[in-house]
């Protein structure tokens, strides 16, 4: 890994949809290097995979419903948070799953299609788990910007002059 | 209420009677009429000014901070630049007497002007530049003298011709690297050596260093700091560039106290203090805002090394611009002038570039491509430029 790998890691992590020859230029590369290393990013798990942010609320599609899950663990001996940790994240409706500092322990992202799947989800599934402790849900109402990009609609006109000094 | 029988002579001066209004006007008419423009002919970066710089404004008109300042800006903004300046580019320049606030490098450009030439006095204005350079000089009385450069020396100022061009009325050079409408930086031997013309003819040098930060392959070096510069230069620069202010108008001259002072004199009477609400963002900007201005330095090579490459393949020569966010192409070979080209380019491709020609002498036969526009547009704009190109160099241009 060299400074090439970390400014073509900081491109990719933004702006993900650039071709390989666009990269290439970018960093001053031949493409076929370029495209090298990224699949050696990717093999080595450097690169975990490429992804589109969405704003369902504009789609046909019901919007899913989301909540943060502050729960509260007692780690197993020899492997602390991990276990209960690996129960939990091999959940597909798992969107994201964090080990805080603080008041609680582990901090859950879900996505399911209402508010009682989440519901059923908590109840039947994390709360049952021998490991937790309490459990507290709460529903996001209102996403503004989500992984530095904002999802409300701004007047993205560009208030520059077409041509100026 | 209209009254009769009066007639009015209209009288301008003279002055403002030799100066044309600046190039760009007409062209900007022409593209603003279009819709579905790419436009690469901005002046300005494509980033709105970083947030914690804009909420330092509205927490100042919050607080109620809407007095004049101190003529020569606000002493915390002065001791910021100050810092600024040592920490940055290893400058010297006491917040107390040599460090002036002004309403964007601009100002400071009449500023510097209007305090050392005196008529009939001679500025060496290095070209292709900034178009205010050459009207300003006129405007204070002097005579504008071009030193012409070329994609052949890379746009840098070629010290021999500098000297030709030297005479006994020769009061003053006007740099600027990076350099508008070029992207040019000095490599630091030219510089030694146009310094020692100045010297040897003990010139006042007037730098304008807007684009200071935006050096993308070397560290900047800032005229100045070289031996023997810093009591003859006046150094112009400011936050449109690096910190994505433009709109707000604030900039700053720095020079010993003896051309400060006579500075300060203009600009009390005819400005009287830079923008308030804006002095406090510039404070934030220095304070805080570097790391944002880092990430924009960084996105600004990458777009740089991709347009340039891309202009290449496009079938246009290029040098590699080592700064700013211009890239400045040869169009020699399609046969046209840089306004046909620019002009024929935004009716049949709808893309905007500034022709090299309004930039003064040596800009003829290159057009001024800004890339400062998303990925997006300039994969797209080159795309066009090359369609574009394609046609002028084949000759296929009747049949269409």
């Amino acid at each position: 890994m060299d400074e090439k790998d970390v400014e073509l890691l900081s491109i990719v992590e933004e702006q993900g949809r650039l071709s390989e020859d666009q990269l290439a230029k970018m960093i001053a590369l031949p493409a076929d290097e370029v495209t090298k290393r990224l699949r050696c990013l990717e093999k080595d798990n450097v690169i975990l995979g490429y992804s589109a942010l969405v704003d369902w609320s504009k789609t046909e599609k019901a919007e899913p419903v989301t909540a943060a899950i502050d729960v509260k663990v007692t780690p197993t001996r020899g492997r602390g948070f991990d276990e209960v940790a690996e129960r939990i994240y091999r959940y597909h409706e798992v969107k994201a799953l964090y080990l805080m500092s603080g008041t609680y322990d582990l901090s859950v992202v879900i996505e399911g299609e209402s508010m009682s799947e989440i519901a059923r989800f908590v109840s039947e599934k994390l709360s049952t788990l021998e490991s937790v402790i309490s459990t507290t849900t709460h529903f996001q109402l209102k996403r503004y910007k989500h992984d530095g990009f904002i999802f409300v609609d701004e007047d993205d006109q560009d208030p520059r002059m077409v041509v100026s000094p | 209420m209209k009254t009769a029988n009066t007639t009015h002579q209209p009288k301008l001066s003279q002055a403002v009677n030799s100066i044309e209004p600046s190039g760009i006007r007409r062209f900007f008419d022409l593209a603003a009429s279009m819709d579905n423009i790419i436009s690469l002919g901005v002046g300005e970066p494509d980033y709105s000014t970083p947030w914690n710089v804009r909420e330092a404004s509205i927490h100042s008109l919050e607080r109620g901070l809407t007095a004049y300042t101190a003529n020569a800006g606000l002493p915390e903004l002065r001791k910021s630049i100050s810092r600024y300046l040592l920490e940055r580019f290893q400058l010297e320049y006491d917040a107390g007497n040599e460090v002036v606030v002004t309403v964007g490098a601009s100002e400071g450009i009449d500023l510097a002007l209007r305090s050392i030439v005196d008529p009939g006095d001679e500025v060496l204005v290095v070209e292709p530049c900034f178009v205010s350079y050459a009207p300003l000089v006129s405007l204070a009385g002097g005579t504008p003298v071009s030193v012409p450069t070329s994609i052949e020396a890379d746009f840098m100022v070629e010290p021999d011709l500098l000297a030709e061009k030297v005479t006994d009325k020769t009061k003053a050079v006007m740099l600027s690297f990076p350099n508008n409408p070029t992207g040019a930086v000095m490599d630091n031997e030219t510089m030694q050596r146009v310094a020692e013309v100045c010297i040897d003819h003990d010139l006042i040098v007037i730098s304008d260093e807007i684009y200071a930060e935006l050096s993308y392959d070397c560290d900047h070096q800032s005229v100045p700091i070289l031996p023997g510069m810093h009591e003859r230069t006046i150094l112009i620069s400011g936050f449109s560039k690096s910190f994505a202010m433009t709109g707000w108008r604030i900039g700053y001259v720095c020079a010993p106290p003896i051309y400060t002072e006579a500075m300060l004199k203009i600009h009390q009477y005819g400005m009287m203090c830079a923008s308030t609400m804006a002095q406090y963002a510039a404070l934030e900007a220095l304070e805080n805002g570097k790391d944002v201005m880092e990430e924009m330095i960084i996105s600004y090579r990458q777009r740089r090394n991709y347009f340039v490459e891309s202009l290449k393949e496009s079938g246009l020569e290029c040098h590699t611009p080592g700064g700013a966010f211009y890239a400045f192409p040869s169009i020699k070979k399609t046969g046209l002038t840089s306004a046909e080209f620019a002009e024929k380019l935004l009716i049949e491709e709808r893309v905007a570039v500034v022709p090299g020609s309004v930039f003064g002498e040596g800009g003829e036969g290159h057009v001024r491509c800004s890339y400062a526009a998303s990925m997006a547009q300039l994969e797209e704009a080159t795309e066009r430029i090359g369609r574009f190109v394609a046609k002028y160099l084949s000759g296929d241009v009747e049949s269409r």
